[in-house]
């Protein structure tokens, strides 16, 4: 028996009540929104590049199979419906039959089937298509992905900038992995979503226009979407202010968003980050020094005191993380946190065998991979000093340096921040993973170790019982926030800025700017 | 002669630099994976073989040479574009920027300080003096974030950031109007230094040579003040300002990097800070190259000034 899991008609009802989300009043159509980007963008191809800010122009210019409702439920977006086998083996998707790419080539199975190749052999998020072993195209409207293994993860992996449809008439002329520097990434992009490329500037701007033939009728509904990329965030917030940028979403610096809020004109919200799930955490390498004692661990946690992280240091704009999963998941379980308390981590300290002596009880090195969380680092520093504990703050000259040393095990402790990427077997599962030990940065880069976390893993992973999966998930993170391979410390402050007057259903969702905006319009 | 020694030079830069940037830890995978949000350790390796970044260091700097003595400047791995093509596309907004800023300072500066060396003591001397000494001593970006709050923000005459308003359409002068309001701001922050520089050197030589003999004589003769000052003593005193200006050509294109870097002017200096952040070492040794070209076309440029200035140095080289 297979089960239908959406409609198209109740799809509909839905989206007409996502449009109606900020407000009731009619979408109005046209209009150029300037809107901006941090970063300079390295590549437009999001089959074959990873990251926000490929993810905003991405999910404009490619269409993926699914997209998701603020509750995170799937939504259909190139597949009309979907079903997933009573063995979870198979996934069949029916797609639209009026998709187009740009270039007004039919969009069919066999592109995805295309698409899936190229991603399982580019994307840097191997864990997202691993179990999926091949793509049948039994007819042009009819994708069924066959897997080695349940893999509840596919569903959010189908969604967002992550599984980006690329037509295979245009990226199928050479070899698959040559797709990654394809000259078609940059320029010419085909895809079949809302928008098509008009112009990308390196460095400037990406310049995109509305697809009259989208397969959504009567979408997008602005005409034009201008994306500056300006990095200065000094500058980014004048213009913001000043009216010159719409709308931006990525913005960190606690001094900026406090002082954007203030601003009549603006809306300034932290919504929309739940599926990317930044949060900030001390990392801490559990392979060699103290710092192998979980009793360290934990007395470093009841010194670091979060509140005053909250308050001082991310000045209100940051919510509180206590797992590894993002709080805005379905899967957070929040857990206890360690509340300040000196004495206890002192008598912890005492107790794993590090007594003051000549006023220190050890000495370890903390380091940051970039400017911005240097105040996190200094602030460690201090709260460790009163429990006697030396602390060398090591800079790191830039990102490629500091990444060395996380790669490969050469530090003590450090400030890091990682995003879970929709599903937690995409982003969560490599930091605890013990196969995954010292493999580059963002790997399990403490070196942790622990077969229970391992298994759970492993079975949330096949789990199709949500609540089964659920309650997994709730083991995992009570383990890692009692074994502390990290101590979380918050979410990342991401904020989206817009003009209130201006832009009407801003991106909010929870992918963010990295899902089509075609229902967002100008006022 | 000169040119054999410039290419050497230029060899050896690149060598150098190659060499630096192997030394330190880390390279474009790295940034590459950061970019994308981390990545698996077998794309990784992949993305290393690709570039052949798991060559041997003197195979990679070997053929890295063996390129750029064929013109290659090879490709960036950062951006996926060839380098000489990244590059060509910046180049045009930082000369722009530059030549502008360099053009007005020394204009302006040359000014200022003929005005402040006639009267040393008067009040527009010492208001000249505080200019400078507030040009030279401000930080360009600390400048540039002043005055884009003052002419952005508080009185919004001019825009935040870019070369273009890219919704505005219209035909080569309503592009021009828009180039040229985008850069009033980037030009007064990057000029704003050497204008200090300039008057208060023109400052200095033109009050030396406003007490030299001929200008004596010239004043005996009976010429007018004027004349004295802008056809005898001005000439001589600019040569020493023009051998800086062209000295300070390898110092503007430095300082553009900042000033691109806070009004997003989408220019070399950019490119250069963000390729530098990425370990992109083709694109950062592509720049240096052309900034070592830029360099010795300036001097060239300032050899054929001060011959026109100054009729004694026609004469030789």
């Amino acid at each position: 028996m297979k089960r239908i899991v959406r409609s198209l008609v109740m799809a509909t009802a839905l989206t007409a009540s996502l449009a109606g989300f900020s407000q009731a009043e009619e979408p109005k159509k046209g209009g150029t929104l300037v809107t901006v980007l941090g970063t300079n963008v390295r590549n437009l191809n999001s089959a074959v590049q990873s990251g926000i800010v490929t993810g905003f122009p991405g999910a404009q210019l490619f269409a993926s199979p699914l997209r998701y409702d603020e509750d995170w439920t799937p939504q259909p977006y190139l597949a009309e419906t979907w079903e997933v086998s009573e063995d979870g083996l198979t996934v069949t998707l029916n797609l639209v039959k009026n998709a187009k790419f740009h270039d007004g080539t039919p969009l069919t199975s066999e592109d995805v089937a295309f698409s899936v190749e190229v991603i399982k052999a580019n994307h840097p998020f191997k864990a997202m298509f691993a179990p999926v072993e091949s793509v049948e195209t039994p007819d042009p409207y009819t994708a069924v992905l066959k897997l080695s293994r349940p893999h509840p993860a596919l569903m959010l992996a189908m969604s967002g900038q992550l599984m980006s449809i690329i037509p295979k008439h245009i990226y199928g002329d050479g070899e698959i992995t040559d797709v990654k520097t394809h000259p078609r990434n940059n320029e010419n992009v085909v895809g079949s979503g809302p928008f098509k490329l008009t112009e990308f500037k390196n460095g400037e701007h990406v310049i995109l226009e509305r697809f009259d033939d989208f397969f959504i009728e009567g979408r997008p509904y602005l005409d034009k979407i201008v994306m500056r990329i300006i990095s200065d965030p000094a500058a980014r917030a004048i213009a913001y202010e000043n009216g010159e940028i719409h709308m931006g979403a990525f913005e960190s610096l606690p001094r900026i968003i406090n002082r954007l809020k203030k601003v009549d004109s603006l809306t300034v919200t932290s919504d929309g980050y739940g599926a990317i799930g930044p949060i900030d955490w001390l990392a801490m390498n559990t392979t060699k020094g103290p710092l192998a004692d979980v009793r360290v661990r934990k007395a470093i946690a009841y010194a670091v005191d979060k509140n005053f992280i909250h308050k001082a240091l991310m000045q209100g704009t940051a919510n509180d993380s206590t797992s590894g999963i993002h709080p805005d998941s379905p899967f957070y379980a929040a857990q206890d946190g360690y509340d300040l308390d000196l004495e206890k981590s002192a008598a912890l300290l005492d107790e794993a065998g590090f007594p003051v002596k000549d006023g220190s009880r050890m000495s370890l090195t903390i380091d940051f991979g970039w400017p911005g969380v240097k105040p996190q680092v200094e602030y460690v520093k201090a709260a460790l000093k009163k429990v006697n504990i030396d602390v060398e703050v090591r800079a790191s000259a830039d990102f490629p340096t500091w990444a060395k040393k996380m790669g490969s095990g050469d530090f003590d402790m450090s400030w890091d921040t990682v995003f879970n990427w929709g599903d937690p077997v995409i982003g969560v599962h490599r930091t605890y993973d013990s196969t995954n030990i010292f493999k580059g940065v963002w790997s399990n880069t403490q070196g942790y170790s622990n077969a229970r976390v391992d298994e759970l893993m492993a079975m949330a992973g096949v789990e199709t019982d949500p609540a089964k999966r659920k309650a997994l998930y709730a083991e995992f993170q009570a383990i890692i926030a009692d074994e502390l391979p990290v101590y979380h410390t918050n979410t990342v402050p991401y904020h989206t800025i817009y003009n209130t007057d201006k832009v009407g259903n801003p991106p909010v969702g929870i992918w963010g700017t990295s899902t089509p905006i075609d229902m967002t319009y100008l006022k | 002669m000169r040119m054999i020694y410039a290419v050497i030079l230029l060899l050896a830069v690149l060598v150098l630099n190659f060499s630096m940037m192997h030394l330190a830890p880390g390279d474009v995978a790295d940034t590459i994976s950061q970019s994308m949000g981390g990545a698996d350790q077998e794309i990784l390796d992949q993305i290393r073989a690709d570039y052949g970044l798991d060559q041997p260091f003197l195979v990679q700097l070997g053929r890295y040479i063996g390129n750029v003595l064929r013109f290659d400047l090879g490709y960036s791995f950062f951006y996926n574009k060839p380098v000489t093509e990244l590059i060509l596309q910046r180049l045009p907004a930082t000369l722009l920027l530059v030549f502008v800023a360099q053009i007005l300072a020394l204009f302006i500066g040359v000014i200022l300080g003929v005005i402040s060396a006639r009267k040393p003591n008067g009040i527009a001397s010492h208001f000249v003096t505080m200019l400078a000494l507030f040009g030279y001593s401000a930080p360009v970006f600390w400048t540039g974030i002043l005055l884009l709050i003052a002419f952005s923000l508080k009185v919004q005459l001019f825009p935040v950031a870019g070369m273009r308003d890219v919704t505005i359409i219209g035909g080569f002068w309503v592009q021009f109007v828009d180039v040229a309001r985008h850069m009033v701001l980037p030009v007064i922050t990057l000029g704003s230094i050497f204008l200090a520089l300039y008057s208060r050197l023109s400052r200095a030589t033109m009050m030396e040579v406003l007490g030299s003999d001929y200008v004596r004589t010239a004043k005996a003769k009976g010429l007018s003040e004027r004349e004295v000052v802008y056809k005898h003593a001005l000439k001589n005193s600019l040569s020493p300002v023009i051998t800086l200006a062209g000295l300070q050509f390898s110092a503007v294109i430095s300082g553009a990097v900042l000033v691109e870097a806070v009004f997003s002017w989408p220019g070399l200096g950019t490119l250069a800070f963000q390729s530098i952040i990425a370990r992109d070492t083709p694109t950062i040794l592509g720049i240096l190259f052309f900034s070592a070209l830029v360099v010795i076309v300036g001097n060239l440029l300032t050899d054929l000034a001060l011959r026109l200035v100054d009729p004694r140095m026609r004469g030789k080289g």
